[in-house]
């Protein structure tokens, strides 16, 4: 009877360590709630979901790419990645020696981002999923209106070097999610709906309130400028860059 | 020991299949150079070889010279569109993979059925870009349009769009994909876009040429603007 118990402990034991490996997550309860742009700057509603607790780090990169050869830094083709894709690792599995495991992964292309989650049978978050989630500081669900809550981001903008930080090195939103802001910028799945480049200018239609001058009148928050800066740089990317300082998280449907 | 057995029986059983697997494709390439009927009695099926059609009896064509060289060399480069493996449903209600578009010059616009201000010119720019080329490498080039609302404009939305805008000959072609995949292909043509209300959307207007094997070869961008240049890159490339 003992030993049967014992492999009943083992067997689950065995069962549950790979669950272990996927990172953690937490349930995000969702809401209306007034992005700086949504449709027309109307409320947006964000139905339940999951949020992984940290950004993805190198380790797990590394373990994914162990598992799918064709993300490899040899391997990547480029269509889906520029020539910067994962320009900080050594080799094809080993990291420089000056890189932490447990600092987010960056220097990954959206492509990447996107196969990553979906290989954790997760995806990415959607702009609105990722800026409902963000705008909450230690204690309240939306901290947009305090003072503290934008100096923190703002001063996070001016610190070098922010993507070496380990995961984990801020604080715990009120979601129990970390990092959301001061080590990384974020890949959002929907990020070229942000049609705040040059062409914005040109040969968009329909869209004067994002025209790049009258865009900050349009915006529903003037206080809001940390998420301004936000909006730009998805407005600015494409999808096959890779940046130092982005990185990305995935999210799960509830 | 029992074990050992197994497992080298199972690593032998494993190579040898994949040997064979290996095998097989490389005959499958060398199977695609083909003759087809002029009148495509059996749509668009080839024959492996010379003689006449078994329905209409008419001498059969061997396929183009051009279009079996591309078919043969099989590699995909890095940069081609055909490297994205999403599935996409066309308005005869067909289901393909881009990679099905192979061997003719593409080209590709972003638009949806029920927009009232920007797709209407756009879809006039890609009519006046067809009818400027020149007729005898007409045949070497498909105008793809693809929509970027996926739920309302499904295969028959799209076939009824076609009819109503006189674009439902054999050169044009109309995808609908999903959202995710959608938003993936409008990020490999830098192709930018939101969601409005329900029935209307924002986006880039952006006409893009791709070479045979699907390698971005140039991009238009605005409405109504001077595309002698792209006509020229479509000429180029379908020579």
């Amino acid at each position: 009877m003992k030993t049967i118990l014992r492999l009943v402990i083992c067997a689950l034991f065995l069962w549950a360590s790979p669950i272990n490996c996927q990172s953690k997550m937490v349930s995000i309860k969702g809401s209306t709630y007034t992005p700086l742009y949504g449709r027309d700057s109307l409320q947006v509603n964000v139905t339940n979901f999951l949020m992984d607790v940290y950004p993805v780090t190198n380790q797990e990169y590394l373990q994914f790419v162990k598992k799918n050869p064709r993300w490899k830094k040899s391997k990547i083709i480029r269509l889906f990645a520029d020539e910067s894709y994962l320009i900080k690792w050594k080799s094809d599995t080993v990291i420089h020696t000056n890189e932490e495991l447990k600092s987010p992964v960056t220097n990954i292309s959206w492509f990447a981002a996107k196969a990553y989650c979906k290989q954790q049978g997760k995806r990415l978050p959607t702009i609105d999923e990722w800026e409902y989630v963000a705008m909450a500081n230690k204690t309240l669900p939306d901290a947009r209106r305090l003072t503290s809550y934008n100096e923190y981001i703002l001063s996070w903008y001016e610190q070098p070097k922010t993507f070496k930080k380990m995961i984990g090195s801020t604080f715990k939103n009120y979601w129990g999610v970390y990092d959301l802001h001061g080590l990384v910028w974020e890949w959002t799945s929907d990020f070229n709906s942000v049609l705040v480049s040059g062409e914005s200018r040109k040969d968009v239609d329909n869209d004067s309130n994002l025209f790049c001058g009258s865009a900050a009148i349009g915006a529903t928050d003037l206080m809001n400028y940390a998420a301004f800066m936000r909006y730009a740089i998805r407005g600015s990317v494409k999808a096959k860059y890779t940046l130092k300082n982005l990185g990305f998280r995935c999210v799960k449907d509830n | 020991m029992k074990f050992i057995k197994h497992l080298i029986i199972l690593v032998i059983a494993v190579t040898s299949f994949v040997s064979c697997g290996d095998t097989s494709s490389k005959n499958k390439q060398q199977e695609t150079a083909a003759f087809y009927c002029p009148m495509k009695c059996e749509g668009e099926k080839t024959y492996p070889k010379k003689g006449s059609c078994p329905i209409c009896k008419m001498d059969l064509i061997p396929v183009k010279s051009a279009t079996s060289k591309i078919l043969a060399d099989a590699a995909i480069s890095e940069t081609s569109i055909f490297n994205l493996t999403s599935t996409w449903n066309t308005e005869e209600g067909k289901s393909i993979q881009l990679e099905a578009l192979k061997g003719k010059t593409l080209v590709m616009v972003m638009i949806y059925t029920t927009c009232q201000s920007a797709c209407p010119r756009l879809v006039a720019d890609m009519r006046s870009i067809e009818a400027k080329i020149p007729k005898n490498i007409s045949d070497k080039i498909t105008y793809v349009m693809i929509s970027i609302d996926p739920e309302t404009d499904t295969p028959k939305r799209l076939k009824e769009f076609a009819i109503e805008n006189y674009m439902d000959g054999e050169q044009w072609t109309f995808l609908q994909g999903t959202n995710s995949s959608v938003r993936e292909f409008a990020n490999v043509l830098a192709v930018k876009y939101k969601q409005i209300s329900p029935l209307d959307f924002s986006h880039s207007n952006i006409i893009s040429v791709f070479n045979p094997k699907g390698e971005l070869v140039h991009q238009q961008e605005g409405l109504g603007v001077d595309n002698k240049e792209t006509i020229a890159n479509i000429i180029k490339t379908s020579k």
